[in-house]
């Protein structure tokens, strides 16, 4: 049997192979370095890494090759199976960006009176001897530090994978460390560990189903590789019930990914459960992975298919939006608030996703419904961060008070933190000069253009559900005293400097992109198509 | 001339660059806006000259209002639009959407009215909050929403029209629920909020519609762009943008949230939903007149839904007691004349405009007179509770009278000049429409007459320990000002000045000539109203008023007394069937889905420790619900792709 040696090209994929290169060094740190300098050696390297696989990105996005007269740019890398082009490249890069803001909430010891919000010991049961002792020796899981590494490459890697196989290694790659990291909170310790282990079934569920539709649809077109799936869904009309199904079970299981409805009653336990730091890291970096993953295996492979999926699209993308904003207003609880309203930015963001994909079907001035998604992501991200960075911050004598009761009048107590909670809100509600009201008139706008205006239609309504929850949360920080019940209320803790920057810069940036949107609007379109 | 279509009658908007005096456009914005922002980030250190500050910005911007119509006057007609570019808010390849101010002889006569009325109750504020200990909160929203209303009317886009839109819906929430103490006014404040979003819904649905067709927002592009529109989309654009002017205009069928919005301090309910705000729907439809004139559909609707809120506002207007509502009522009724007007194309648009501006002077005279009354009267809103309050308080009487006789149409006054302007072109136009212009001026006469009375002459009713006086001078001067301009705004109108000053924007109405003889109209108008108010004296001044409401009185005044039912209908028809909807998704989130699988314990959920365990979320039950999903999925593509 022959054996070819694979060419690599190292020039285009480095950055993911820092990120992964740092998560097994992280891993070799956990072993060789003494544990009480470990926690600052790790959040160090992680930080390190993600800065300079942001930097490579950056490197790599400007020599990026041209293709098709310009409409694309890029490669396809290490045999065919992962594409570095302008998209995924602008993926990258906003997905390190927040990675970075996880690895400093991460890293955030304050709050916590000198420790992490991770459990001290995972392996200790809750309410045992042994948990109290590694509370009082103040131990901490420095593991989270290479844990978020591997579920950062995953998610570098999901976005940019060419064929189905890679697609689905990256998909288990970036959710099986988020399992774990969601089971390590600090305190709540129960309802963490049923989080992480409804997430890890409900999630092993799913990739079932995303294997299956790999199975159908490499039995359909013969091969894995995204563009043979292309020309075969062209040309071959035969079997189309092999290709229906298959399309719908690799849907399942990005649909779930990102939480859209039906597949979305994971997300608020998860996120409720999760420690917060994981929830805000996961909020944004997920989401933009599995859209990334969503755009390319609809755009590029089934593209051809539009009409088949479409419509199936449509269903969800509304249903996702009522059952987000609906839910999203009779909670109590911050977290899952959060939750609810994050399935709704999901059904917007499939909103855009049923735009018009080609260039040359746009009249001048139109936004491509890829860019549009892309920038949507990006003020989405900042908002999440931003929003569950603040949640840390509000605490009481049990820790993190996230049920509403507690934040009453929040905005006597600490005006800034209220202040600056509400304009996360506000911007994830889309109002106008906030970055949320730019991404939503870009979604929606682009969904207009290729005719789905019932789904719009829906959005909008759907938006306005979701103002009203947002604007009760801000009356109950500014306008109500105290707690309505008598219980105790919630005070923003000061933070150490890495929770303050990550919640500045989420502030500035919603700013920024609300009022001068111009420079990412034109980097997305600088990013162009797909490469095929 | 200015540029028109091939072949119609609408003008393109078409400006120059700013210069001179214009290139101070954008300060008319910013100095409110300033202001807003000193009193609420200078906190505490400006309370004790925050109030005095806030008042001058605006008169500042009073000043360069009348500097530029002053200067636009003197350029040449068809040189009578100025832009000016801020900076550019988007920009992607060829999407360029950029912070422009247009000013046209539309926004001009806009800001003389919302700098002018403003800064007269600024001053007012003055006196009234004198004693109020969050006076320059305020303030600070008073000026905040000044500035989002200029944003509203000088935006060269619908973007940025939209941005001023929903400014003024935030600080018209924070004002009527300024009162925050009072549960009342924390409700209407939310209610306010909540039926705006769905007229914005229809609002940002048109901007969205905009964009794809034109693929700009701004009125040059559009305008120029329109006559290629189909009348299909027209209509739709012109529907949409209706729905959004019902929101702001307080237009059926979303106009409940008005009476509610009274919970707010007068001066508030003066401005913003008398004056101002409240007439943004009917700057919508008069600026987007490109749309509409293509539109007849639209324009039909527009009409329909001006007569209904013609009156149902006057129905609520002749049986509310409480003297806010009364006159909120009769606002609702007013801008329904203002609706009409717009609705009937080119030869209403100016006249709609005409009589926005009498009834912002008259209409803010009442609401502050009624505040001045309230004042004297220990904050009683009752008018059950008046009565003969002319002695006591006689330049509010005197100005009152001024504004009484200016909304009745009482020959000479502004009021007669500008209704009987859009009853003459409702007739010409369509004569049943002119029919129910003229009973709806005969109830307006009944109304205010009725309110007069009750207020003003008839016994005393008042409580015991009430002492009317005069309010202070600080009150009374905008009383006088605004009194004098309800009496003279009519001079708008000599020579059709008023007219020919709109054709740069409204086009050139043609020439219609109408069933009657306008004298005749005027009369019958007047002879209309005249049977109205002796019927007010026949059935109010000449009996004796009881200080509580009878119970037993006719259906009619019950519904009026509960404004027609409109929170009735809302709640049918809406509210319940949502509440609904949260019940059902919430349902099968938490037990529907487990139901199927456990064979039921949802008939059994009166157990309440079997019911809790039922809700913590079994993840057998998500993972059914995956299940289901993937299945849906899968077959839904089947169905949709069998053929």
């Amino acid at each position: 049997m022959d054996f070819t040696k694979p060419t690599i090209e190292y020039a285009d994929i480095w950055p993911l192979l820092v990120v992964f290169g740092v998560a097994c060094l992280g891993v070799v740190v956990e072993a060789f370095v003494a544990r009480e300098r470990r926690f600052v050696v790790q959040a160090a390297l992680a930080g390190l890494g993600l800065a300079v696989a942001l930097g490579g990105t950056i490197w790599v996005a400007g020599n990026l090759h041209e293709h098709a007269g310009g409409a694309a740019r890029g490669a396809v890398d290490v045999e065919g199976t992962v594409v570095v082009d302008g998209p995924a490249v602008f993926l990258w890069g906003i997905i390190l960006v927040f990675a970075l803001g996880g690895v400093l909430l991460f890293a955030e010891r304050r709050l916590e009176g000198g420790v992490s919000a991770f459990a001290g010991q995972a392996a200790a049961l809750p309410g045992t001897e042994a948990e109290r002792q590694a509370s009082t020796r103040g131990l901490e899981h420095t593991e989270v530090f290479p844990l978020l590494m591997f579920a950062v490459g995953g998610m570098m890697l999901f976005p940019a994978a060419n064929d189905l196989l890679t697609m689905f290694v990256a998909l288990e790659v970036l959710s099986l460390p988020l399992y774990l990291l969601c089971g390590l909170a600090r305190r709540r310790r129960l309802l963490s560990q049923e989080a992480a282990l409804k997430y890890f079934l409900l999630g092993a569920f799913s990739s079932g189903f995303f294997l299956y539709g790999v199975a159908l649809v490499y039995g359909f077109a013969g091969s894995m590789e995204f563009a043979d799936i292309h020309e075969a869904v062209r040309n071959d009309l035969e079997n189309q019930t092999l290709l229906l199904i298959g399309i719908g079970m690799l849907s399942v299981g990005l649909l779930f990914k990102v939480g859209a409805a039906p597949f979305h009653s994971w997300t608020p336990d998860v996120y409720q459960g999760a420690p917060t730091p994981v929830t805000a890291f996961m909020a944004a970096g997920t989401k933009i992975a599995a859209f990334g993953a969503i755009l390319r295996l609809f755009y590029v492979a089934l593209g051809a298919e539009r009409w088949t999926w479409q419509p199936m699209l449509w269903v969800v993308a509304i249903l996702t939006m009522i059952v987000g904003a609906v839910l999203a207003v009779v909670q109590t609880d911050m977290k899952r608030m959060l939750a609810y309203s994050s399935v709704a930015h999901t059904g917007f963001l499939l909103t855009g996703v049923l735009g018009v994909q080609q260039v040359s079907e746009l009249a001048d001035g139109e936004l491509t419904s890829l860019q549009a998604v892309l920038f949507y992501l990006t003020t989405y991200g900042f908002a999440m961060v931003g929003a569950f960075a603040v949640v840390t911050l509000v605490r009481d004598s049990g820790g993190e008070a996230s049920a509403f009761s507690r934040w009453a009048g929040l905005g006597r107590r600490s005006p800034l933190v209220a202040a600056l909670f509400a304009f996360f809100l506000l911007s994830m509600a889309g109002i106008p000069l906030t970055a949320g009201f730019v991404g939503k008139w870009a979604v929606f706008t682009v969904a207009l253009s290729a005719g789905a205006w019932p789904v719009v239609v829906a959005a909008i309504a759907c938006s306005i559900i979701a103002v009203f929850f947002y604007v009760r949360v801000i009356v109950l920080m500014f306008f109500i005293d105290g707690s309505p019940d008598g219980g105790e209320v919630a005070v923003a803790t000061r933070p150490s400097v890495l929770t303050s920057a990550t919640i500045a810069v989420g502030v500035a940036a919603t700013l920024v992109l609300g009022i001068v949107p111009g420079p990412v609007l034109t980097l997305t379109e600088h990013a162009g198509q797909f490469l095929r | 001339m200015y540029a028109f279509h091939e072949g119609g009658g609408i003008p393109v908007v078409d400006p120059t660059s700013a210069d001179g005096v214009f290139s101070l456009l954008w300060l008319v914005i910013a100095l409110p806006l300033a202001g807003a922002a000193i009193l609420l980030i200078g906190g505490k250190y400006t309370d004790k000259w925050g109030h005095l500050l806030a008042t001058l910005l605006p008169i500042g911007s009073f000043a360069i209002a009348v500097a530029m119509i002053v200067a636009l006057v003197g350029r040449e007609e068809d040189d009578r639009q100025v832009a000016q570019h801020l900076y550019t808010w988007f920009e992607a390849g060829q999407l360029n959407v950029g912070m422009d101010l247009l000013y046209d002889p539309l926004s001009a006569l806009f800001l003389l009215l919302i700098t002018g009325v403003g800064s007269l109750i600024h001053v007012y504020s003055i006196g009234y909050m004198a004693h109020d200990p969050r006076r320059r909160r305020f303030f600070a929203y008073l000026n905040l929403f000044l500035a989002a209303m200029l944003m509203l009317v000088l935006s060269e886009n619908y973007l940025g029209l939209f941005l001023g839109w929903e400014g003024v819906g935030l600080a018209s929430y924070l004002l009527i629920s300024f009162w925050q103490h009072k549960p009342s006014a924390a409700a209407a404040g939310k209610k306010a909020f909540v039926i705006n979003r769905v007229g914005d819904m229809g609002l940002s649905l048109a901007i969205m519609l905009f964009f794809v067709t034109f693929g700009s927002t701004s009125f040059t592009v559009i305008s120029e762009g329109a006559g290629e529109l189909s009348e299909k989309t027209a209509t739709i654009l012109g529907l949409l943008l209706l729905l959004g002017a019902c929101g702001k205009s307080a237009q059926f069928p979303l106009q409940a949230w008005l009476l509610d919005a009274m919970e707010g301090p007068t001066p508030v309910s003066a401005l913003i939903h008398a004056a101002t705000m409240v007439t943004a729907g009917v700057y919508l439809i008069v600026r987007s007149n490109f749309i509409f004139d293509l539109a007849p559909d639209a324009q039909t609707v527009v009409v329909v839904v001006a007569v209904i809120s013609i009156f149902w506002g006057a129905w609520i207007g002749c049986a509310k007691d409480d003297i806010k509502k009364a006159l909120a009522g009769s606002t609702m009724s007013q801008i329904g004349y203002m609706m009409l007007a717009a609705g009937l194309g080119v030869a209403g648009y100016a006249f709609a405009i005409f009589h926005l501006l009498t009834h912002g002077f008259f209409k803010a005279n009442m609401f502050l007179g009624a505040g001045s009354v309230m004042h004297g009267m220990d904050d009683d809103v009752d008018m059950r509770h008046y009565g003969a309050v002319r002695r006591a308080m006689p330049v509010t009487f005197l100005t009152f009278a001024m504004g009484y006789l200016a909304i009745i149409g009482f020959p000479g006054f502004s009021g007669f000049w500008s209704k009987d302007k859009i009853i003459e072109t409702a007739l010409a136009e369509n004569w049943v429409v002119g029919v129910f212009a003229i009973i709806g001026a005969g109830i307006t006469g009944f109304y205010m007459t009725r309110l007069m009375l009750l207020t003003f002459f008839t016994e005393k009713r008042w409580d015991k320990g009430v002492h009317p006086h005069e309010s202070p001078k600080v009150m009374t001067v905008p009383l006088i000002v605004l009194a004098a301009l309800s009496v003279f705004g009519g001079v708008l109108i000599i020579n059709d000045w008023i007219v020919t000053f709109l054709e740069p924007v409204t086009g050139v109405p043609a020439h219609e000539d109408p069933p009657l003889p306008a004298a005749a109209v005027s009369v019958l108008v007047v002879l209309v109203v005249a049977v109205g108010v002796a019927a007010a004296w026949f059935l109010v001044g000449r009996r004796e008023v009881p200080r509580e409401a009878p119970q037993d009185v006719s259906w009619v005044t019950k519904a009026g007394r509960n404004e027609v039912y409109g929170n009735e209908i809302n709640d049918t028809l809406v509210v319940n069937p949502s509440k609904h909807l949260t019940t059902a998704l919430l349902a099968t989130d938490k037990y529907v889905v487990d139901g199927v699988l456990t064979g039921g314990p949802v008939a059994v959920g009166g157990f309440a420790g079997f019911a809790r365990r039922i809700q913590n979320g079994y993840v057998r039950s998500y993972a059914l619900s995956i299940l289901a999903g993937a299945l849906i999925v899968a077959l839904a593509l089947l169905a949709v792709n069998a053929a």
